[in-house]
């Protein structure tokens, strides 16, 4: 059944680990869940707050958690000198590590409304996709069709190349982050097309999602990121 | 009750799909509560009829028009540099023989030559059941968990996306789809309960049978 009751706080308390442990002697970072800067119910109509709840609380921490796994597996692997065993736990680290990069993205390129989802950029940003893409309504456009298009799981992205010095529209499957389709590429908005993020609400109709999306897009955030790489 | 059409299931490990979506062999109520009329209402009536409409669209005109399913499906999986219609091919075939491979009451352990020959190849039934589980639930992103039968031998297979094991050379037995689609709306992100439930419940060793009997045929027929 689904989940009825939606949790007004951004986290239930007891779900925070500790922020870093030290293992193995070189001390590895491991990670935690961050928190969303809004509650799950915030980004209503647009996203329902069962499915903020759901894929914050349940699918982003999965990641996090598989991560610290595959972490300290590699740890234990590369000082044993166990060659076989840091390459087979690659998938697990790019899948799982890579799960959560993109999620983390993800919930700073959310916004309510009141909070500034959905206003469009201005700026540096506003004038570089008209300059690229003619227009906000033709970037919406272009990133919509290839979100819905994306066959299984993935990520539509509108990131900025900073060799090439431009914007670019990729997608990414699975839980790829977007530095495997090319290394200078900063991700600036980026979309979760994989079925959790929608389908309690949307159903099969990828297109509709990716229509109501674009209301909270924080394009305030993705204008500091450009600002800042494009420098 | 009795399989639907157990003599079209063993007439070859092909499916016919393609350009007729055929209901379930069974009311789409009937696999509650292990699996829910919502979501064979979505899962069967839109997510499979898009398939199949739109396998139809892409088709036209082209010289795939007018082929079999398996044709198409072979033809544009192109050695893994896949064309445009196969994810419309194979999701219209791998979805018709996910329906054939359920059925109420359901699932457990077979018996017979099935669970002989489980126990040959996976030296117990208990050993298939962990590694098919395993198999769906390491399935990354969107695929599909497969019994495949080749050279005289079961295996399990795991495939991304529209990927089946027709293409990678073996008859595929049983399936279970681990599409997001198929058990969000019943188990949300617990896919390891929907793999738990489809195994005990849903599983239909009758079709397996049969497909096998198909595939034992198929193989020494080109021998």
């Amino acid at each position: 059944m689904a989940i009825r009751c939606v949790a007004s706080r951004k986290t239930l308390a007891g779900l925070k680990e500790t922020s870093s442990r030290l293992l193995g002697f070189r001390g590895i970072q491991t990670f935690t869940l961050p928190d969303l800067p809004y509650d799950y119910s915030a980004l209503e109509p647009a996203i329902s707050g069962e499915i903020m709840q759901i894929h914050h609380q349940k699918h982003h921490q999965a990641y996090v958690t598989n991560y610290n796994n595959a972490l300290e597996q590699l740890d234990q692997a590369v000082s044993k000198g166990d060659a076989s065993t840091v390459v087979k736990l690659q998938s697990a680290i790019k899948f799982n590590g890579g799960g959560h990069v993109n999620h983390s993205i993800f919930w700073k390129n959310l916004a309510p409304v009141n909070q500034g989802g959905g206003e469009p950029p201005k700026g540096s940003l506003g004038s570089a996709i008209d300059a690229h893409f003619g227009s906000l309504e033709g970037l919406v456009k272009k990133m919509s069709a290839e979100g819905a298009a994306v066959q299984g799981s993935g990520w539509v992205w509108l990131s900025l190349d900073k060799e090439l010095k431009k914007l670019v529209v990729d997608t990414t499957a699975n839980q790829d982050p977007l530095v495997t389709k090319g290394g200078s590429l900063v991700p600036l908005v980026g979309i979760d097309v994989w079925e959790h993020a929608y389908y309690l609400q949307y159903k099969n109709v990828r297109p509709e999602y990716l229509k109501n999306v674009w209301k909270v897009i924080n394009w305030k955030y993705a204008s500091e990121v450009y600002d800042k790489e494009s420098k | 009750m009795s399989s639907f059409g157990s003599k079209r299931m063993a007439a070859s490990s092909a499916v016919t799909a393609g350009y007729v979506l055929k209901p379930p062999p069974f009311s789409l109520d009937a696999l509650e509560p292990h699996m829910s009329r919502q979501t064979l209402e979505f899962h069967w009536g839109k997510h499979h009829r898009a398939y199949v409409d739109n396998l139809k669209k892409q088709v036209l005109g082209t010289e795939l028009e007018g082929k079999t399913i398996d044709h198409i499906i072979h033809t544009t999986y192109n050695n893994g540099d896949l064309l445009p219609a196969f994810n419309n091919a194979a999701q219209a075939w791998n979805h018709e023989f996910f329906w054939e491979s359920m059925k109420p009451n359901g699932g457990g352990k077979p018996a017979g030559e099935l669970l002989a020959l489980l126990e040959r190849d996976f030296t117990s039934y208990e050993k298939f059941y962990d590694e098919f589980n395993a198999a769906a639930a390491t399935q990354f992103g969107a695929g599909w968990a497969w019994l495949a039968y080749a050279n005289d031998k079961l295996k399990v297979v795991k495939t991304p996306n529209a990927v089946n094991p027709l293409v990678l050379g073996s008859f595929p037995l049983l399936t279970i789809d681990v599409w997001e689609h198929a058990y969000y709306l019943d188990f949300q992100n617990r896919r390891p309960d929907y793999i738990k439930t489809f195994m005990n419940n849903l599983v239909s060793w009758e079709a397996v049978s049969a497909r096998l009997e198909a595939a034992k045929a198929a193989s020494s027929s080109s021998a």
